[in-house]
């Protein structure tokens, strides 16, 4: 027996849309057509810096690699980190770690409760980035 | 779309619970190594600090929490972006090759730890 077209439209939506879902509603979630609140670029560029360091760890276990290998290598693992292109690298690690982390600290408050509200959430998120900026800041003025 | 299969612990709950307890180990080491390079540091007193038993084990326990905390995070941006739903009927093929990548680089990058801190 075939199954009535409403069924078939159905399942198709289930499939298509939804795959894990009975909900056939479709879904729009093309995010250059929706206004973002701040607490969603928070949560988009915690991953986002998850993602990155996810690389960036392979350039760190080089460096420590390298640095521990004898005293020749470690200065020459000094002298490269002093060289300009990387100093810049250097610097977007350790602001895009830091960044990470804050919004993980976050995390960690709201999962003890505080701040879990919309407001809170708000509040938090932009608290993070401020404190990530300033840390971001207080990075270039080491390294440089 | 079975996804649970590729997940660190195959529960969410537990995979919450290790991706807190990760974030709070690897927070502790990277304080300790920034408070370090922050310091005048030079190849003898870093060479001794690496000589130390704890340094070797919190280099390895950061290590591993590494390769967990990054596991879980990377199944969860696959999980969400390179679905059938985002990239069409290669979706899932696509999610294994990289989640497969992924999880093959993080083994790598722990077996790497080891020979530094043990060589």
């Amino acid at each position: 027996m075939q199954p009535s077209p409403s069924a078939a439209t159905a399942t198709t939506l289930r499939f298509n849309v939804r795959p894990t879902s009975r909900d056939t509603r479709p879904v729009n979630l093309d995010l250059g057509t929706i206004n973002l609140p701040v607490t969603a670029y928070a949560s988009i560029t915690h991953r986002v810096t998850g993602v990155l360091m996810f690389f960036s760890s392979f350039l760190m276990l080089w460096a420590l690699d390298q640095s521990l290998a004898s005293e020749a290598s470690f200065n020459a693992v000094a002298a490269v980190l002093s060289s300009p292109l990387v100093k810049v690298v250097s610097w977007g690690i350790a602001s895009v770690l830091t960044y990470h982390a804050l919004a993980g600290i976050k995390h960690l408050i709201m999962d003890a409760g505080i701040g879990e509200t919309m407001r809170g959430g708000v509040l938090g998120a932009r608290i993070v980035f401020l404190l990530a900026a300033a840390a971001a800041a207080l990075w270039g003025v080491l390294i440089w | 779309m079975v996804t649970s299969v590729t997940s660190f612990s195959r529960t969410g709950l537990s995979d919450w619970l290790i991706q807190r307890v990760t974030s709070l180990v690897l927070l502790a080491y990277f304080i300790v190594i920034a408070y370090q390079l922050l310091g005048s540091v030079d190849y003898t007193s870093w060479r001794l600090l690496f000589n130390q038993t704890w340094m070797k084990v919190f280099t390895l326990m950061a290590a591993l929490s590494l390769a967990a905390h990054s596991w879980i995070g990377l199944w969860s941006v696959f999980t969400d972006y390179l679905t059938e739903r985002m990239l069409g009927p290669k979706g899932n093929a696509i999610r294994l090759l990289c989640q497969l990548s992924a999880s093959l680089a993080l083994v790598g990058y722990v077996i790497w730890v080891i020979v530094i801190i043990w060589s």
